[in-house]
């Protein structure tokens, strides 16, 4: 037996530390770190309430906007308003097209490249899936950067900018769109859907929405050579390198719902394990036993939530604090967003092999399919020069809830107001869920669950298989803290 | 003819990019470099990513191969880029960051690597004076590399100065523009980055000698005092919505983000992120504070007295289509009554 502390990590929007007790060259147990702090909870504590949404944003650069719709909506929830149409559509649109480019960046830049690495070299497959994803030098990476760019064009009208938009506001968003601007949004969408066509799937979206079960889709994959497109690229590795025998956790998948609203539900809220269950935002709670935080005895819901640093608690092993629902560790993400929502050809693959490596990024491509296809109708339901926003003023007294899904998975703000100021702000962030220490009862959370059984090649110092797992739920380390 | 241009007889320039307190966000916010992408701006430049936290594939003790080998001379470091503060907490250990593999504060790898890098850029509002993660009582006790705030010091002292002559180079901006970072190591590369190029507030020129206030699509409601009242009103936010736009030093509309938007655009105010204190403007970001109905902060190179006066004056005189458009979410009165509106 032999214990290994792997890190400083990367393309984990922060920075990440991994203890591994390894046996046999297979991972035994582990430990997830994050290592650090900065106090966004504090920091809340006392300012007016709207303030909130300038500070929220700026926990993290790459789920900015889904912070800002996290605390729009917990006030929102606190004043008991609800958004005019034109607004809830833009909103979804603004939040859609961070989703989106958060899972292509995902794929192209932080995911992908790892089959680049030498370790892999003298696979068939290696030089060709290396010229095209290896880290800056693969020819995706010039192409994705300027499609993505191209693609956050959409920021530059619905939302000011990205990240760090204040666009987003309780009531509704700050930018009435105007018809010239409905038709261009139109056209970046669809030039957009071109890119995933040509470049992403190597299909028109509609097959690929049309593609149902995890038989179809290795028909889909047996008729196209493997360097067809980047989605078949990845198929064909995850084929060779078993990637869905890979980082499987409980199998417990929790989803806020997204993309709410009359006109533009898209993604069920709800709870799947083993078939649907039952949800309820009151079933969360903290465990911060694990966690490098002064302790109640109690787990305790975010609203009585405590955030006090301590770096010195005696089983503190890491920053992030351990949510649970029902006491139960869940996983979310993608993955669990599109279990739970019921496409079928991702129940399908989580019914034969669970949550995996394979698994997760085939749900992101597929949402990203599903996403852009749905925004095309969104764009078209705005009705210029009808209201975007209302306002009505803040209680003095009052409390609120915003549950929302980033592209990595469940955000949620719970705010209490006092005075006209915010007594008590609390986030519990994707990467939270994901990345979280053990709990009370000593059980470990769903990235230390998917570690365990990960293979250690010959001779590896940080092994490659650690960071598909790590990576497959698409980390944000600044979130998970906060 | 070369492949790439940079400092003539250098060779490639080496740079690594670390990130601590900080969100991330103006990573994310350089990647949407354009015309051209990032990957092509560096390899133009002839910038050698010695890592990237976003970018690169290193990780691990690889990543510390190469700290070691920039620490101990064996690798040049020509350009040190920090995004996010130095966080020195708690009680001024540094243990609410330490870098993930290393057991050692990342302030400590911060220091270390200065003092061997020929150019220090702070990229980001919260690496050059603390930004957001000093707001309110600055629970993680965080500084900016050379200015805590408004004061000159900061992490690496007043007088902390590279073997090049330069102290830090200041990016500020929450998050910065991917132009403000590609065109500085851009200059730097060419050998054009001088102290001259940079502001009182070590800020670069290039985009600090603008304010925001510049381009502003309102400016016509600005001149005639019409003003928005709520989200989505089309009129000047500087009297009610606590816009900064005329104070702020930056060129956000003139040069664009995301191919067409900006703040002011995007119809919210502007909260000066480029200035030390940003986080903290003691009152409600969104709301201007006022004293006798007369916003508090007007910008600082105008005589009080005389904007008073033209503010009441330009009020006065506010054509029809100015004082409703203002508070409408699209124009309800359109240009071509101008002529009747003067009759």
């Amino acid at each position: 037996m032999s214990r290994r502390i792997v890190g400083p990590f990367n393309r984990v929007e922060g920075d990440l530390e991994v203890h591994l007790e390894i046996n046999d060259a297979v991972v035994q147990d582990a430990w997830v770190v994050s290592p650090l702090y900065r106090g966004f909870e504090q920091i809340l504590h006392g300012k007016k309430p709207a303030d909130a949404l300038v500070y929220t944003p700026r926990i993290c650069g790459i789920c900015s906007v889904s912070q800002s719709v996290a605390t729009a909506a917990a006030l929102a929830d606190a004043q008991a308003i609800e958004m005019p149409r034109n607004g809830r559509i833009a909103l979804n649109l603004i939040l859609a097209s961070e989703n989106i480019a958060d899972h292509l960046t995902h794929f192209y830049l932080f995911f992908m490249p790892d089959f680049g690495r030498d370790i892999y070299r003298g696979e068939p497959w290696h030089e060709e899936i290396a010229g095209r994803f290896r880290a800056l030098t693969g020819t995706a990476a010039k192409p994705v950067l300027t499609a993505r760019a191209d693609w956050l064009h959409l920021m530059g009208i619905l939302a000011g900018k990205w990240p760090h938009s204040l666009a987003i506001q309780p009531g509704g968003t700050s930018r009435a769109i105007e018809a010239q601007e409905q038709a261009r949004i139109l056209s970046i969408i669809f030039a957009f859907r071109k890119f995933l066509e040509e470049v992403l799937f190597g299909d028109f979206l509609d097959n690929i929405l049309a593609i149902g079960s995890a038989r179809e889709l290795d028909k889909w994959l047996d008729e196209r050579a493997p360097a067809h497109s980047d989605f078949t690229r990845f198929l064909h590795v995850s084929r060779q390198l078993d990637l869905e025998k890979l980082g499987r956790a409980n199998d417990a998948f929790m989803s806020y719902g997204v993309y709410l609203g009359t006109e533009g539900n898209l993604f069920r809220r709800g709870v799947w394990h083993n078939g649907e269950q039952p949800f309820g935002a009151q079933s969360i709670a903290e465990d911060l036993s694990h966690s490098w935080m002064e302790q109640g005895n109690t787990p305790r819901h975010p609203y009585e939530g405590v955030t006090v640093p301590d770096p010195d608690t005696k089983d503190g092993y890491t920053w992030c604090k351990a949510p649970r629902l029902d006491g139960s560790v869940v996983e979310v993400g993608a993955l669990a967003r599109q279990v739970v929502d019921g496409h079928p050809l991702i129940r399908d693959l989580v019914q034969q092999t669970g949550g995996n490596v394979r698994n997760r990024v085939i749900a992101r491509l597929f949402e990203i399919a599903r996403v852009v296809d749905a925004m095309g109708q969104w764009a078209r339901m705005m009705r210029p020069r009808e209201a975007f926003c209302q306002q009505v003023p803040m209680p003095d007294e009052a409390q609120g809830c915003g549950l929302t899904e980033a592209a990595r998975g469940s955000l949620g703000h719970w705010v209490r107001i006092k005075n006209g100021r915010i007594l008590n702000y609390q986030i519990i962030a994707p990467t939270t869920w994901n990345f979280s220490p053990r709990d009370m009862q000593g059980v470990p959370g769903a990235l230390e669950q998917a570690l365990i059984g990960a293979p250690v090649r010959a001779g590896e110092k940080d092994p490659v298989a650690v960071q598909h797992i790590v990576r497959s739920f698409d980390p944000c380390m600044v979130c998970t803290v906060h | 003819m070369p492949e790439t241009f940079h400092e003539a007889g250098e060779g490639r320039l080496n740079l690594l990019w670390l990130q601590s307190g900080g969100c991330g966000g103006c990573t994310l916010s350089l990647l949407c470099a354009e015309s051209p992408d990032l990957v092509t701006v560096l390899e133009s430049a002839g910038i050698n990513l010695l890592w990237h936290p976003s970018l690169s594939e290193t990780c691990g003790d690889d990543l510390l191969d190469v700290l070691h080998n920039i620490l101990n001379g064996n690798t040049r470091l020509d350009l040190l880029c920090l995004e996010g503060s130095v966080v020195t907490g708690p009680r001024g250990t540094g243990k609410f960051h330490m870098l993930g593999g290393t057991g050692r504060p990342m302030m400590e790898w911060i220091r270390d690597l200065s003092a061997v890098a020929r150019h220090v850029v702070a990229v980001g509002t919260c690496a050059t004076y603390g930004g957001i993660t000093a707001a309110g009582d600055n629970p993680c006790e965080a500084v900016g590399l050379q200015y805590d705030g408004h004061h000159k010091g900061g992490f690496l002292g007043k007088d902390f100065s590279t073997g090049t002559g330069l102290p830090v180079i200041n990016i500020a901006g929450c998050p910065t523009h991917p132009n403000w970072v590609t065109e500085t190591l851009v200059q730097i590369a060419l050998g054009q980055f001088s102290g001259t190029e940079m502001d009182e507030l070590g800020r670069p020129r290039s985009y600090a000698d603008h304010l925001v206030h510049h381009g502003c699509p309102r400016n016509e409601y600005y001149e005639f005092k019409a003003s928005a009242e709520k989200p989505t009103d089309l009129g000047c936010m500087m009297e009610n919505m606590g816009c900064l736009g005329t104070q702020a030093h930056a060129d956000c509309n003139t040069r664009l983000w995301n191919g067409e938007g900006s703040c002011l655009r995007g119809g919210y105010a502007c909260v000066n992120c480029t200035a030390p204190g940003f986080e903290e403007p003691g009152h409600v970001f969104t709301e201007t504070p006022k004293i006798a109905g007369i916003p508090v902060g007007l910008p600082t190179d105008m005589p009080k007295a005389w904007f008073v006066a033209l503010a009441s004056l330009s009020k006065a005189a506010t054509p029809k289509r100015l004082r409703e458009n203002a508070v409408a979410d699209h124009i309800v009165v359109p240009l071509r009554n101008i002529t009747k509106d003067r009759e």
